[in-house]
């Protein structure tokens, strides 16, 4: 077929940035719902883990009802570490090797706003899975405490620790590299971060260390408040802007885009 | 008034840990014209491109894209550029037509993205991840990428390696009738037919530097006067062939199989060439008076050895 003349006559402009941000962004959660392997991790398994050790006495954590109050806190943490740290590290350190994130750096998308929609796309899922996970807590008789806006925040801190840190490692190792630590670390975690076995359990001399890791410090953070019922405990806020504020610096430093 | 050049590359050097992959290279695009630019691999092709693209600062020489620099001024230049990457640029996941809507919803005034689909022969790739198209759908969506934002200037990345013939055709049609509506076409190449018949001016690229420029016609024909070409079996006897042409010619065989005479080329030479090759039944291919081809041209300026 032969088109019109005219068809391609020049007419450049980059379209207006609220609705880049738009596009960029449900594009990257459109991505992150089409794939399989990684709503694994941040569907299947902390729903698992909230649902098996919340119903089956595995470790000892009183009975039922107190056993899903201190499960709800750290699968919670778990959603905000496998979307905002595992996802976003190996979807990124794909996109590298795919020279996706070098051709939209060739379009009037600007970086900063990539970044931005991958922050937001990350939120989106975040917020489907923690209304997943507490449908599925309530079905099991969980009893929320605590403020909601200190649960938001501590999301939020917990989010920014984990993103940046995700951008870190995405940016400067090989994807395949990413793919694997990425992994091992949620495994780590998982165990290690306060999500489904209590902090208290290990060594003495262990605990302020996992304390001050950023999943120890959301997972602990989030059971003051919603097991509790306390205040925001400001140290676990202030834990993960640490966090944020080293990864986010260095991934700035060392990001390579292609 | 002379149109400004859409493109304007002076001494560039570029190095990668101390080797210098483009060294000193100049070169200038007019607006609204095809520019071929020809090279053996690591001739420094891509380096230059992506360079003029605002993805690598140049460690010398000057650049200037539609009068802006490219690293400085990227941010005002990128909606005015399409970009051709010379693979990749996807995500492996999303479905071509999502990918060429999304481009498109980062432009003003995009192209229709079904017409340019259509255009391009991928309406049944359309529902198709990425990773699953085809090496050629996957060369044709990476140019409706580069096009639908309806650039001035376009860097097309070997558009056509891996293509065949019928794509190739198509992309050919696509890049001239960017010509007919005033966008400038800047592209690299391994084919020489490609360059021959698209290109208002070629840039020969070796070693990081510029060793020929002039368009196709000018190329073809320049020092070519006084030669005959023709391709014929390996290894002719060429003293003999020159001993049966008239006094003064010439005989080269400047690569296996590709002959050259050099003396005066008159009808008298011609007959005595046809009459020397009927006598040992050898059949002349691609017999040219005048004039190389392009390849021709290419081998002779950066030699026939592999690298």
């Amino acid at each position: 077929m032969t088109a019109e003349t005219g068809m391609f006559a020049p007419r450049p402009g980059a379209a207006p940035l609220g609705r880049m941000l738009a596009a960029q962004t449900a594009l990257e959660v459109r991505m992150v719902l089409r794939n399989g392997e990684q709503l694994l991790l941040t569907v299947v398994i902390p729903v698992l883990v909230l649902t098996v050790f919340g119903s089956v006495e595995v470790l000892d954590l009183g009975n039922r009802s107190a056993r899903v109050d201190f499960l709800v806190p750290g699968v919670i943490a778990l959603a905000v570490l496998s979307t905002a740290f595992t996802g976003l590290a190996i979807g990124t350190g794909f996109e590298r090797r795919y020279g996706a994130l070098k051709r939209l750096g060739a379009t009037p998308l600007p970086r900063a706003a990539l970044l931005a929609a991958k922050g937001l796309s990350v939120l989106v899922i975040e917020a489907l899975q923690i209304v997943l996970l507490g449908t599925v807590a309530l079905l099991l008789g969980w009893q929320p405490r605590g403020s909601w806006a200190a649960v938001l925040l501590l999301v939020l801190a917990g989010t920014a620790a984990f993103s940046s840190l995700a951008l870190l490692m995405a940016g400067t190792l090989r994807a395949e590299a990413t793919l694997a630590a990425a992994n091992l670390v949620y495994l780590l975690l998982l165990v290690s971060g306060g999500i489904a076995v209590p902090l208290d359990r290990f060594p003495d001399g262990a605990r302020p260390l996992l304390e001050a890791l950023p999943a120890g410090a959301l997972s602990e953070g989030l059971r003051v408040v919603l097991r509790d019922g306390d205040a925001l405990p400001w140290w676990s806020v202030g834990v993960l802007a640490l966090w944020a504020a080293v990864g986010g610096v260095l991934a700035a430093r060392t990001f390579r885009w292609e | 008034m002379p149109t400004p050049a859409a493109v304007e590359v002076v001494d560039l050097v570029k190095r990668y840990g101390g080797v210098a992959a483009v060294d000193g290279l100049s070169l200038e695009v007019a607006a609204g014209s095809i520019t071929a630019v020809l090279g053996p691999n690591g001739a420094g092709k891509t380096t230059t491109v992506e360079t003029c693209e605002g993805y690598r600062r140049p460690d010398a020489g000057r650049v200037r894209v539609l009068g802006l620099d490219p690293w400085q001024d990227a941010r005002a230049l990128r909606p005015r550029v399409g970009v051709m990457l010379q693979q990749g640029g996807v995500y492996p996941g999303v479905k071509a037509e999502e990918m060429l809507r999304h481009v498109a919803s980062l432009h003003a005034h995009p192209l229709d993205v079904p017409l340019l689909i259509e255009r391009l022969g991928l309406g049944s790739a359309g529902r198709t991840t990425y990773r699953r198209l085809s090496g050629g759908q996957q060369q044709r969506l990476s140019l409706a990428m580069a096009v639908v934002g309806r650039p001035e200037l376009v860097f097309l990345d070997e558009p056509t390696a891996g293509l065949d013939p019928q794509a190739r055709r198509a992309t050919w049609d696509l890049v001239e009738a960017l010509r007919r509506d005033g966008v400038t076409v800047v592209l690299t190449t391994h084919f020489m037919d490609e360059a021959e018949r698209l290109a208002d001016q070629v840039v020969v690229v070796d070693h990081g530097r510029v060793i020929a420029v002039g368009s196709p016609g000018e190329l073809t024909t320049a020092g070519a006067a006084g030669s005959l070409r023709f391709e014929a079996p390996p290894g002719l006897d060429v003293t003999g062939l020159a001993a049966a042409l008239p006094a003064a010619a010439r005989v080269d065989e400047v690569s296996p199989g590709r002959y050259v005479v050099h003396g005066d080329v008159d009808p008298r030479l011609l007959a005595d060439l046809t009459r020397w090759c009927a006598d040992r039944d050898v059949m002349p291919q691609g017999l040219t008076v005048g004039r190389r081809s392009l390849e021709d041209v290419f081998l002779e300026l950066t030699g026939s050895e592999l690298r």
